[in-house]
Parts: structure tokens; sequence; C-alpha cells
């Protein structure tokens, strides 16, 4: 079992090349660049393809480029060029190319800068492009998760043959934590039934999005949502404490880390609280969720404006018929939220 | 009559309409000769299993109805991008980007600039017709000074709209592309010569060689208004002029065949060979977490001070983290780290209160100082005067570190000389063996100051011997 202390961006393309990604394509932009820098020395050595791009744009067109010969292709960025992205996003989509993008959250709109925020929620979850589509979306909280969530995100993306995106923050991604390596490499996918690489097999087939015909193109829209309500049977969560918890404390990422010091604190306070936090964000925990709530009080931590917690509701009241609302602890703009203030909080909605 | 069999593109064209002939472009429109001339072309290099053809927005969108090989749909002014990845991950296929004025040269004009200077295998097939064809009329980059457009009513007035884009006379000004030339397919004559240049660039891709680009003058009459005859005139009669016809760059002899590349190790081989690994953190859920906080100026060594203890604490198999002020702050001003070591997975690895907070410069002694916890430790350098008072139950000690890195020679070393006093000071519960061997392991790639390190190391236990007595 090989150890390794780096950081969360690193991780990251140690599960790509564990994964089998065979290009990265990326622009710089803190807090994401190691992952460049990473990618820029470990895929060459390794015989894999690296290649600075021209700007975001670029990078996801030649992912979407790699993706269509059949290769597995990832980038990475934050806010900024995650916005530049979104056409490429919504094209792999109508595509049904898998990909992998990382974005490491920093604080917005515009330039913001570039301290942690978890304010793209919506960008990620909800398919930030144009059309009816939705991005497979995880979200690690730790180093080994960076690394094992792009495994994953790579396995998923396979095979619904949709882009994922790993949801990470500047903190996340910035933090040096212990990753174990991968046990094994992952098997090679065979994309040759529909991917085009310049060979005799693969000749008939064609990578596009464009139905001209109304209904064939809502067709193909009623086929997707079809795929889309087939995620939740990888949906991912993780519960702490919850079992006998009067508050559930729920965010992820590094909002799921502060809530879980917090919950500590809290029960030696007398208040006992306990923390759920969802891996995948799509497919959304929703039945897991409901069932650790189910009725009991609870607190969104996060580092956004309420987009999770609105998320979150919007999931427990239409899936669940669980509550009409869920206060929030939360701080914006790169002020990442504190331990002493998510206690506070959680202490306000016990009326202690 | 006798029945033909069609190679290189498919026996019947369905965008418009099933088991039809008829293209969808325009009568008079040049899309469907040069179709007809790089179909050809792959067919008779014999290319048409390797070709992937990147299909534009644009007229061009529907190649893959009449190219029988591999089709990718690029969005629009893309598929320069597109073709660059597609050969990096099949270097066996010949790539093929054809793309039209608005797509190459608007919207995508910096990915065909950067493509073509990073001399990506790929053929660029260029229609130049001067005007946007699909959308219906609108100005071009290559739209002719003084031509009326949807977009330019009043003629293309270069003072406000600026002048036709000149891409082949562009791109040849980098230094990576093989062939850069000019043709047209506005007569007989002109079309024997586009079907030799695409042929061409074709060759260039079949033996690996490198970037070539195409640009075919290409007559558009629906847009411009003119019949087909009169369209073909214009071309020749006024492209021309802006648009010479010509070989800018034809390096096909001097270029040389992509080498094939060197085997590599596998991940596994790559990360999981050579130095040993220390085993993963075991849970202990008695151990007390400790909380540290590390502070100063950039340039410090601050951060490196931070990872120093953590690695240690890994040695001793404690669940770490460490957590950086990262971006411009890492860049100049105030530095900070927070080192979190546990028996059990961390939560929040942000440090608000410490158990231990070491301070290297003023600003951060006045800011954090009144955070450490009641029966906590803080270690200042000693040019800090402490004016602020400490919280209650607070000990703070304070180390030479800046002055005595100074005067041992080394002032780089005030983080070593601070690691001495969280050694001595018994500051972290680590051995004083791992603080040593993680300070040794953090110069790994600079092994001739090992040895020094550990001898200013010693230095400093003893000033803080001499200094501060008895550790706590």
């Amino acid at each position: 079992m090989t150890t390794k202390f780096i950081k969360g961006n690193e991780a990251v393309i140690i599960g790509a090349l564990y994964a089998g990604c065979d290009a990265y394509f990326g622009y710089p932009i803190t807090p994401a660049s190691e992952i460049a820098h990473a990618a820029a020395k470990w895929f060459p050595s390794c015989g894999r393809e690296f290649l600075q791009a021209e700007c975001e744009t670029a990078s996801i067109n030649m992912v979407y480029g790699a993706a269509s010969a059949g290769a597995l292709a990832m980038t990475a960025t934050s806010g900024p060029g995650f916005s530049l992205m979104q056409e490429g996003l919504s094209y792999m989509a109508g595509a049904g190319l898998p990909a992998v993008v990382v974005t490491v959250m920093r604080a917005g709109p515009g330039l913001g800068n570039v301290y942690p925020e978890q304010a793209d929620y919506n960008q990620a979850v909800k398919g930030g492009g144009h059309g009816s589509y939705q991005c497979l979306c995880l979200a690690p909280a730790n180093a080994q998760e960076m690394c094992d969530l792009t495994i994953e995100a790579f396995r998923l993306s396979v095979k619904h043959r949709t882009p994922a995106v790993v949801l990470a923050d500047g903190l996340i991604g910035q933090m040096m934590e212990t990753l174990t390596l991968p046990e094994k490499m992952c098997e090679r996918p065979d994309t040759t039934s529909w991917s085009v690489q310049g060979t005799a097999k693969t000749r008939p087939n064609l990578i596009t999005s464009i139905y001209l015909d109304a209904p064939t193109q809502e067709k193909f829209n009623i086929d997707l949502q079809r795929k889309y309500a087939t995620y939740t049977e990888d949906v991912r969560s993780e519960s702490y404490l919850t079992d006998d918890a009067e508050i559930v404390l729920i965010g992820y990422g590094i909002s799921s880390r502060i809530a879980r010091t917090a919950a500590e604190q809290l029960r030696k306070e007398g208040i006992r609280a306990g923390v759920f936090r969802p891996i995948t964000l799509n497919p959304f925990p929703t039945a897991t969720l409901a069932a650790v709530l189910d009725g009991r009080k609870a607190l969104a931590v996060e580092l956004s404006a309420g987009q999770f917690r609105d998320d979150a509701l919007m999931h427990l009241a239409r899936d669940a018929k669980q509550y009409h609302d869920i206060p929030l602890c939360h701080r914006m703009g790169g002020v990442v939220v504190t331990v002493d203030e998510v206690v506070a909080a959680a202490k306000k909605v016990m009326g202690r | 009559m006798k029945e033909i069999k069609t190679v290189g593109m498919y026996e019947t064209f369905d965008r418009s309409g099933k088991h039809t002939r008829a293209t969808h472009y325009c009568a008079g429109c040049g899309h469907g000769i040069v179709h007809k001339l790089v179909t050809e072309a792959m067919v008779e290099l014999g290319l048409q299993d390797r070709t992937v053809m990147v299909n534009p927005i644009g007229c061009g969108v529907f190649g893959y109805y009449y190219w029988d090989c591999g089709n990718i749909g690029a969005a629009h002014g893309r598929a320069a991008a597109v073709g660059s990845a597609v050969n990096r991950v099949r270097p066996d296929a010949v790539v093929i980007s054809y793309q039209g004025d608005g797509d190459l040269a608007a919207i995508g004009m910096n990915h065909t600039f950067q493509s073509a200077n990073r001399g990506e295998h790929m053929a660029v097939i260029f229609i130049n017709n001067a005007i946007y064809g699909m959308t219906g009329g609108q100005m071009a980059p290559t739209t002719l000074v003084g031509m009326k457009t949807k977009t330019s009513p009043f003629g293309r007035d270069p003072l406000t709209m600026g002048y036709p884009i000149h891409v082949c006379e562009t791109l040849n000004q980098l230094r990576a592309p093989v062939y850069i030339t000019r043709v047209s397919v506005a007569d007989t004559r002109r079309i024997m010569q586009a079907k030799a240049a695409i042929r061409k660039a074709l060759e260039i891709q079949r033996d690996g060689k490198g970037y070539a680009f195409v640009e075919v003058i290409s007559p558009c009459p629906t847009n411009l208004g003119l019949s087909p005859v009169k369209a073909a005139k214009f071309c020749i009669e006024q492209m021309e002029q802006e648009f010479p016809l010509g070989t800018l760059r034809d390096n096909t002899a001097e270029a040389t065949p992509r080498a094939a590349p060197a085997p590599k190790p596998t991940p596994q081989e790559y990360f999981e060979s050579g130095e040993t690994a220390l085993p993963p953190a075991t849970v202990d859920p008695g151990f007390k977490e400790l909380r540290l906080k590390f502070t100063g100026f950039g340039g410090q060594g601050i951060l490196s001070l931070g990872i120093c203890v953590a690695e240690a604490a890994r040695m001793e198999r404690r669940f770490t983290s460490w957590y950086p002020s990262y971006g411009p702050e890492q860049r100049g001003g105030s530095a900070q780290c927070s080192v979190v070591i546990s028996g059990t997975p961390i939560g929040c690895p942000a440090v608000d209160h410490p158990d231990v907070l070491v301070c290297m410069n003023r600003p951060s002694y006045e800011r954090y100082i009144g955070d450490v916890v009641p029966g906590g430790l803080a270690i200042v350098d000693s040019t800090v005067p402490l004016e602020v008072k400490p919280p209650e139950g607070v000990r703070v000690v304070q180390m030479s570190a800046i002055d005595l890195a100074i005067e041992l020679g080394v002032p780089k070393a005030a983080n070593t000389m601070m690691l001495a006093a969280l050694m001595e000071l018994g500051a972290t519960g680590l051995k004083p063996e791992h603080l040593q061997s993680a300070l040794d392991a953090s110069f790994k790639k600079k092994p001739e100051l090992v040895e020094k390190n550990r001898a200013l190391l010693k230095e400093a236990v003893n000033w803080l011997k001499e200094h501060v007595g008895n550790p706590r």
C-alpha cells in the first residue's frame, strides 16, 4: 500500500492516470493550476498526452475531440474557466461523449478572488450550458476523494456516455493530506462501437448533436431525461453521527468537514448533532437524506448564497414530501465559514 | 446504363431526402466541388479508413452526409481545437478540418492560429467565400472592402469594420506549418490546381509531417446575390485582387515524419517504485487532536515548516492535514498555514483556535495571538515586540529564529530554527527523530543541504537550552 502526502489538486491526476485517462487539456487558473502542473509532469511520464490549450474554450473542445476519438480525456479549471467550458459540456452531453471536468471553485461572480467558495453549484449540478442536459457531479471532501472520485467520475461518465464534473473548492484543492494510491489500474473501456478513431471499424461512426427534425430532437431529449433518471443507482453519500442526532448538518465538500468538527463540538456541549454529506450531487442522494432527516431539525452549511440548500429542499419537497425550509449557515466571497459560526447557528436552530 | 459505384462518398445523400444524389448546397456553390476534391484525394491516397473529418458549423456542417469516413461535428469555430486533440490521441488518423470563413477566421481564429503554431498534424481546408452562408449573408472576416452584406448594408467600411483578414499570410508568420497555399474553384483550371493542393495537404498527413493549410476561394451565388457564373467571376476578378492565389510555403521535402513515442512506465510502475512510502494513518480515538498555525511573511519558509511537522506526524501514523494560504498571498505579503494532527479523520482543516501558534513577524503575532486556546503555546520570533498581551493561560516563548539564522550564515534557515524550538519545547508531541527525518526529507531535492540543516538544528537547540531553559 503506497501513500503520498499531496495536495488535493495533485491527487486528481493520480486518480486520472489510474482511471486510464489518455489525455489532459488545460489552461492555468488559480486555485486549480496544480492539477495542470501535475498533469504536465505525470501524464507524459506515463506515456499519456498533455497539452496546454490557448484558453478554456479550446481545452473543453479538445476534450470533446479526444472523447470523440474514443479516448478518455479530462480538463480542470475554476469558475471563470468553467463558465467558458459550458459550451463544450453542452455539446458533449448532446453528442453522448464521456469526459471528466474538475472544477475547483473560487469566489465569484466575475473575477471574484481565488479563495474557496461553493457558488458554482448550479452550473455544475444543473447543466450550466444551453439545453435540457445535466452533468454527473461528484463532490470530494479530501485528497483521497479527489483521486477516488476522479476515477469514479470516469467510470460513471463512460457508463452513461455523458460528461462528469468533479466539483471541488479551493480549500480541498490546495490542502495536503495523505493519499493511499489506488490498488489497481482501471480496465480500458471499449469505445469502438461509437467513437471515430480513424480506423476501418469506426469509419461509419458519427459524433454530432444535431437533429434538424424537431420531433427527432424531442425524442433525443426524452431519451436524455430517461437516462438521467437511471443515475439514482450510482448515488453516494456519507452520514456521520446521525443515528441519534437531534439536528443534522447538511453540506458537501469542505463545508461538510467544517460541519463535522462543529458536530463534535456540539456534542461536547450536549447537543446531539450529526452530519449528512452528499458525495454525488447529481444524482442527489434524496432518499438517504430524507431517511436521515426524517423530520429532524436541519441546518445547511455552505460557502454560497444557498444554492445547495435550495437544491436539497427541492429534492426533499418534490421526491420525499419533506421540509418547506431549512435554515442556512453560510459565508461567501472567499470567507470560509468557521466551526464557531456553525456551532452558534445550530444552537440557534435548537433554541439554546 | 452501367451503374458506377461510389467510393469515398455515400451512395445517396440523405440530407436532401432519401435516395438522392443532390447535395444541400445551392447551385453554383463551391462547397460541392471542394467536397469532391477532398474525396478524390482521400480515395486516391488510400486514406479513407484513416480519415477523421471534423465538420464545422456553417454550410459545411452537413459534410458527414457526403464523406464516407469517420466524421465529427465540432461546435462553431472549434474544429481546430477538436482536430488537434483527435490526432494527439489517434496519431495514425488522418485529420481533416473543413471550415468556412466565419467559423475559421472569426469565432475560431485563435484556435486556427494556435493550432497552426503548434504544428498540429491536421489538414485544414478553409472555404473563403467572403460571406456567411448558413446564417444568411452577413459580413465575414474576409468580406471585401465596400461589399454590401446583411450586416454591412452600406458596404464594409474598413474604418469601423476593419479590413479583410488574410489568413494564409497571417499563418505564414508562424514557424511550424509545413504547407500554406491559396487556391480557387472558380474555373476548371483553378479546380485542377486546387485538387493538387488538397492532395498534397493529405499526403503530408499520410506521412505524418505536420500542419497543412489550404485556403479555397469559393463562390457563394446565393448570398452574393449573383448568378453562378457571375459569382465565379466575382471570385476571379475581385476576390483574387484581395486574396492572391499561390503557395506561400511548402516545406514538404524538408519536413520529417513524427517519431514513434518511446515506451513509458505505467502509473503503478511510476508511482509505486523507488522510495519507501509511509503507512496510512491508524485510528486512535484516545489521541488528543493538535491544531497548529504557522504564520509570517512569504519567503520565510512558513509553508515548508508546516509540511515538515505534518510529515513527522505521518511517520507516527496520525491523520494529518496541511492547509496553506495561496494565490497572490503566497507571492508576497503574509503567509500562513494550518496543520492538524489527529487520531481520527480530520474535519475542519482550517485552524481558527490553535493549540500551537508560530509567529515569524509582528503583524501575524498581533493578528493571531488572541486566537490561541488557554493552555496553548505561542513561539514568536524574538524580533517581534510583545506589545499585545497574550490571552490568559497562553505561554509565549521567544525564539531568535531570524537573527540566529543570520548569525549562523544561513538567513533562509529561520524556519529550521523554529523547528528546533517546536522540537525542544515538545510543542508537537512528535518524536524529535521524526521531526529530524522530516527536515531531512524536505531537502530531498537538495541533498547537499541535509547535513548543513542538521547542524543548524543542533545550534538552535543549544541556543534554546541556553536562553529558554526547560521544556514545558
